[in-house]
């Protein structure tokens, strides 16, 4: 795709949610640092404009090539790539938090300042994580098995969804335990070093 | 789910946060917190199929029904409700103009007093709002933290260790809070000395905007100002942050409000006059203009300029000449020259013959 000013590649994709509607924009480095210091202004209402939040974060020392390939990274989860999250400003799932991680922390860094939450926590231990991951996983499946037409399959996940959902209705109802470091963690790999407050 | 009630019950009476009685309520109009949360086993909204969506919302509704704050509150199906009456519930500030506008399977519910609202299926799962009248902001925090643990006991948030609350758009990750100021600084306009207190409210990364108007740009002169981190800091300091800057506001508005009528009296009374006489006297307007002139009148009154008007009627004109309000009023579609047209007979009711409204009942 080439850049909406010139005849570059567009490198940076961004989406605009400033105007209240989403905006599509396809630029080259040299527009898109353009576009961002005369964006500067305006920013969205309630926060730091994450479109140029992103932008600023991809400007960070990586090339064409890696970020091609960071884009193509897709949350075992809800299937969304980096890319999309990149051009819509919007995460798919929880997971994606993990999953992302890596790639999530500078853009934090920007927007907060900070990487570590402070404040209010749930009573309840979120249990049953990876349960819960996998749920948003099958019914995924099971819906990509009904577009394929995959109706064996399909009815197969439905009943292994039923399932889940029977037994995590149960655990839900004795889970009034006390939050345990690392519970709530579907994949404990996130190894950060953000400035603690 | 109580379904497509008609949205009468809500058209007799006026939100609470418009009362115009809280503490410095004639700058300050409200204090708002706003709290999003996602449930741990769906996808957020974005990424979810109409089969996702029909399932949080399902789940959600019953949920919310069985917390006894929310037993006597106002369900709404947005979904299925007609484009007015969407647009109605956006200018009384009870659902955001994305949930109005959005597709799928969504709704709201709504308490008796119009002081909380929770969306269901907006950006995220859930979007908790608490709206009081004048600077507030303690109060509003008690009740929505307390509404948020109970709706908690009944479902199981997506949390982090580390990042907190998860939330579809990572500039909400951490508390999901964001608390606002609804401000009238029409002095400031005047005096061209809003943009500098604006630029100021940045460098300490706190976002302002224009109230009702599209963009930055501000209609009747309200403006909002609210925190811009919702990651790293508590919510008793997130409150703080914002609080604290209020009472600067207002002085700067009380100065350039004393400056007006030091240095130029007969100017700004003859603008507060003028408007005032429009307002009673026009045929056909439009509601940028009525904005602008309510301001003008709404100031002149905190001012002692025009008399036997109160600032709680002018609060609610400011709602009610609305397009949306306008149309629910007269019960009937209306295009932008009928309402216009309705809108100077609204005005002329409200404001000639001294019928000011009901007042507002104490709860
Ligand atoms: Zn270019
Ligand atoms: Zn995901």
């Amino acid at each position: 795709m080439k850049c909406q000013h010139c005849e570059k590649p567009a490198t940076f994709h961004i989406t605009e949610l400033t105007g209240g509607h989403p905006q599509e924009l396809h630029l080259c480095e040299e527009h898109a640092r353009q576009y961002l210091t005369q964006a500067d202004g305006g920013e969205e209402p309630g926060g730091v404009s994450l479109a140029s939040a992103l932008t600023q974060h991809m400007k960070v020392g990586q090339t064409a090539e890696e970020l091609a390939r960071l884009d193509q990274r897709a949350c075992p989860v809800c299937g969304i790539t980096f890319y999309e999250f990149r051009s819509q400003g919007r995460l798919g799932c929880p997971h994606d938090y993990y999953f992302f991680a890596e790639e999530l922390e500078p853009l934090l860094v920007t927007i907060h300042s900070e990487t570590a939450h402070v404040g209010k926590r749930p009573r309840r231990a979120p249990t049953g994580s990876e349960t819960r991951m996998e749920l948003i996983r099958l019914r995924r499946a099971m819906k990509e098995a009904v577009e394929k037409e995959q109706y064996e399959r399909a009815s197969e996940l439905r009943d292994e969804i039923r399932q889940l959902e029977d037994s995590h209705r149960h655990d839900a109802g004795a889970a009034a335990e006390v939050v345990e470091e690392g519970e709530g963690s579907p994949k404990k790999k996130n190894k950060r070093s953000g400035r603690k407050p | 789910m109580k379904n497509d009630v008609d949205l009468s019950k809500l058209m007799g009476q006026c939100g609470e946060w418009l009362r115009g009685s809280g503490p410095e309520s004639d700058i300050v109009i409200s204090s708002r917190i706003r709290l999003a949360r996602n449930l741990a086993d769906f996808p957020f909204i974005r990424r979810c199929t109409e089969q996702d969506r029909a399932n949080i919302e399902r789940t959600l509704v019953e949920k919310l029904e069985s917390v006894s704050e929310l037993r006597d509150a106002l369900y709404l199906n947005v979904a299925r409700l007609k484009s007015v009456d969407r647009q109605f519930l956006v200018e009384r500030q009870l659902i955001s103009r994305e949930h109005a506008d959005a597709q799928g399977a969504r709704s709201v519910a709504i308490d008796a007093h119009e002081e909380f609202s929770v969306m269901v299926n907006e950006e995220d799962h859930l979007r908790i709002q608490l709206m009081k009248s004048g600077l507030d902001l303690e109060a509003a925090w008690d009740q929505i933290n307390r509404i948020d643990d109970i709706i908690e006991s009944q479902v199981t948030y997506a949390f982090h260790e580390q990042l907190g609350y998860l939330t579809a758009c990572p500039t909400n990750v951490g508390t999901g809070m964001r608390v606002s100021v609804m401000l009238h600084l029409p002095a400031l306009v005047i005096t061209r000395q809003i943009d500098k207190v604006f630029r100021s409210l940045q460098k300490i990364s706190l976002a302002v905007r224009g109230l009702y108007g599209e963009g930055s740009q501000a209609m009747g002169d309200f403006y909002q100002i609210s925190n811009q981190v919702t990651l790293g800091r508590t919510e008793a300091n997130l409150i703080q942050q914002v609080k604290e800057m209020v009472p600067l506001l207002i002085a700067y508005e009380r100065r350039a409000r004393e400056f007006l009528m030091r240095e130029s009296p007969k100017d700004l009374h003859d603008r507060v006059s003028r408007a005032y006489g429009i307002l009673c006297t026009a045929q056909t307007i439009s509601s940028e203009e009525t904005m602008h002139l309510l301001s003008s009148v709404r100031m002149g009154v905190n001012l002692g300029l025009i008399e036997n008007l109160e600032i709680f009627t002018l609060n609610q004109l400011f709602i009610q000449t609305q397009p949306a309000h306008l149309q629910k009023i007269r019960g009937a579609e209306l295009d932008t020259a009928d309402r216009n047209i309705e809108r100077a007979t609204y005005l002329q009711q409200h404001l000639r013959k001294g019928n000011y409204g009901e007042n507002p009942k104490s709860n």
